[in-house]
Formats: C-alpha cells, sequence, structure tokens
C-alpha cells in the first residue's frame, strides 16, 4: 500500500478534535454512508452494462481522515454518482432504440439486411443475438427470402 | 472444540477510534493449527458454496446490510471497495474469476467458509506472536508496521496488540506476525463496524472454528 506511505505524518494527522468538529466529521460520514448506498442501488441495477467506471478516489487509508478528506469522498461519490446516472440515462436511450429496431428487424427482415443486435444492445444479459440472414443462404439472398435467427448464447 | 467452549475475546478499541467510528469492535477465538491441506468436508463444503454461489449473489452481495457496512467503512478511513475490496467481496471475486471457491489450506479455507457465510470480515495471525490481548488502534509518530519500509503515517488505524501493530485495519499484517504453516495456535480474528450485528460476528468466529477442527 504506498500511498500510505506517500503522505507526511504531519498530512495524516487531522487536527485534535473538539466537539464541533467531530460532530462535523460525523456529519460527513453520514452523507458518506448515504450516498454508498445510492451508488451501491446504482450498481446493482446496472446490471449487466459494462465499461462504467465505479471508483472514487480513495484517501490513502486507512487512516482517521479529517474533515477536508472526508469532504473529498463524499464529493466524489457524489459525483460518481451523476457521472454513472448519465450514463445509464444515454444507455437507456440507446437500448430502447435498439429494441424498437430490433422489433421491426423481426417484423421485416429483409430491410434490415445482415443487421446484428446483441443482447448488450438492448441492456440484457447473456451473448445472444439476432441476426438478419436469407434462409438457404444463396437462394434466399437472389429471391429475398429472409428471416432472423437467434444464436443459442454464451460459448461454453 | 464444541459449541460451549467458544466463547470469543472482546478485544480493546482506543477511546480515540471508538468516540470516532461507534460500533467498531474486535473479537477472537484461538483455533488449532497447523493449518496444513483441508480434510475432505471442508472441501466438500467449498464446492457447495460454489454450486450455490452465481454471478447474480456478486452483484447484489453489496446490497445486503453486513457486506454493504463494510463498503461504507473503508469508504470513512480512506479505502475505495471497488479497489482495496472488502474480505466478503475479494472471495466473491475469486469465485467470479477462478469458477469456484478454490481449497487453498485449511485455514483459508475455514476462513473462507466463514467469511462468505456470514459476511464479517476474519483474519488469523500466529497465537504466539501476539503479545497480550488485541485491540484497533491509531498509529503513533515514528511507528512502523515489521517487514514494511519506512514509518506509518501517524493516524493510521492498525490492529494491534498491547506492545505493537499487527497489522493495517484491512491491510497487510506485519511480517512474522501471519499465520506460517508450522503455526500451532491461530488467532483468528473478527473486525466488527457500525451496521453488523454482533451476533453475526460470533457465527463468523463459531463457523471459522468449527471448520478448522473438521476432519
Amino acid at each position: 500500500m504506498p500511498h500510505l506511505l506517500e503522505r507526511s505524518p504531519i498530512e495524516a494527522v487531522p487536527v485534535q478534535l473538539d466537539g464541533d468538529e467531530r460532530l462535523a466529521r460525523n456529519e460527513m460520514r453520514r452523507q458518506i454512508a448515504r450516498l454508498e448506498r445510492e451508488l451501491t442501488e446504482l450498481f446493482a441495477s446496472a446490471f449487466p452494462r459494462k465499461r462504467i467506471e465505479w471508483d472514487v478516489a480513495p484517501a490513502g487509508g486507512p487512516r482517521l481522515l479529517g474533515i477536508g478528506e472526508l469532504e473529498e469522498i463524499r464529493d466524489g461519490l457524489a459525483n460518481r454518482i451523476a457521472d454513472v446516472r448519465g450514463v445509464l440515462g444515454d444507455r437507456a436511450y440507446v437500448e430502447t432504440k435498439n429494441r424498437e429496431l430490433l422489433e421491426r428487424m423481426i417484423a421485416e427482415p429483409e430491410r434490415f439486411k445482415w443487421m446484428r443486435i446483441s443482447n448488450e444492445d438492448i441492456g440484457e444479459p447473456g451473448c445472444q443475438h439476432w441476426h438478419s440472414r436469407p434462409r438457404w443462404g444463396l437462394l434466399g439472398m437472389l429471391v429475398g427470402w429472409w428471416r432472423v435467427k437467434l444464436s443459442s448464447g454464451c460459448p461454453l | 472444540m464444541t459449541e460451549a467452549e467458544l466463547v470469543p475475546e472482546q478485544g480493546w478499541v482506543a477511546p480515540r477510534v471508538a468516540e470516532e467510528f461507534p460500533g467498531i469492535a474486535i473479537a477472537w477465538v484461538e483455533v488449532e493449527g497447523p493449518s496444513g491441506k483441508s480434510p475432505e468436508p471442508v472441501k466438500r463444503r467449498l464446492r457447495q458454496m460454489s454450486d450455490r454461489f452465481h454471478g447474480g449473489h456478486a452483484v447484489h452481495m453489496r446490497e445486503r446490510p453486513i457486506p454493504w457496512a463494510y463498503r461504507v467503512f473503508f469508504r470513512q478511513i480512506g479505502l475505495d471497495p471497488d479497489r482495496t475490496r472488502t474480505p466478503v467481496e475479494e472471495l466473491a471475486l475469486q469465485r467470479m474469476k477462478g469458477g469456484a471457491f478454490k481449497s487453498r489450506n485449511h485455514l483459508d479455507d475455514a476462513l473462507t467458509i466463514a467469511i462468505v457465510e456470514t459476511g464479517v470480515a476474519l483474519r488469523a495471525f500466529d497465537f504466539e506472536q501476539v503479545a497480550g490481548r488485541l485491540g484497533i488502534r491509531l498509529s503513533g509518530p515514528g511507528e512502523e508496521l515489521e517487514g514494511r519500509p519506512g514509518e506509518l503515517p501517524h493516524g493510521t488505524l492498525v490492529v494491534a496488540d498491547e506492545e505493537r501493530p499487527l497489522g493495517l485495519l484491512f491491510g497487510a499484517t506485519a511480517a512474522g506476525r501471519g499465520v506460517q504453516p508450522h503455526t500451532e495456535r491461530i488467532l483468528v480474528a473478527a473486525v466488527q463496524v457500525k451496521g453488523v450485528p454482533q451476533i453475526a460476528v460470533e457465527e463468523a468466529l463459531w463457523t471459522c472454528s468449527i471448520a478448522m477442527s473438521a476432519g
């Protein structure tokens, strides 16, 4: 844990507490707990979406943190929650559009030749994908017989 | 070991730490070593746990009260639980990456069973290398953790005996204080934080003890 060693003892020790400061730190810790709850709920609701950043910069613990450091963690959590909400909102929009596209593709496969939509594209778990392909290969291509084929899932 | 024999010892918490973190505590039991290879009943239990534990459990684990309590505490002491994982989340990640809770040795397997079943953070020390009672305190000026270069930043949270730090709280163990293959007496300690019920701590220590006495 090299970050432990990067801090000088002077930096690391919170100012000796008086009652008000301890109350402030307690309030900061309460806010951190509340924000951690929100981030936890977002994490569960985000599954199975990938490539979402969840890190919040640590303060080089395990230490008794000062009020300023607790504030930084609280703000980091709040910013992370806002970022994740934004990312999930964008993804939800794209996934809704992809679901609509999939419905149209299933209804009229010949209009969406060779198009492929995966579970990930519509925000679902698993490795299945829908693929618009010609029936009977070349013959289907020539006469315009297309269908949507659903793959069997994840490879073992 | 019978159930009646198992009474966890309660450790001390420095007043400053207790003031800042109400609910923090440390308790421990002594179990017999040496650790060695796990007996079949312990391996079987790991396999059963592996079969019961799936991706959904890992995803929703942090929503459960005890794993969540440790996540919050990690944040409050300056650790990011997505980088420095809580013990139960670290095991869950290993399970998902490895496809199973893999048997390593008797002590590690017993700790895995107890941590996964209860969510409580456990760690082990060589009983003979612990002087007096265990506790949690802040490091003092100029204090070092054996086996690591440099001084600990003043104010570092450590698990300590009555003479020296034995390890960082939720971090590295001091050189020579951890369990070795030949260790005869093992101290298994549970670190409790706000939101973790006492009964869960007792269950974790009891589960680990029973697993260590198996075979």
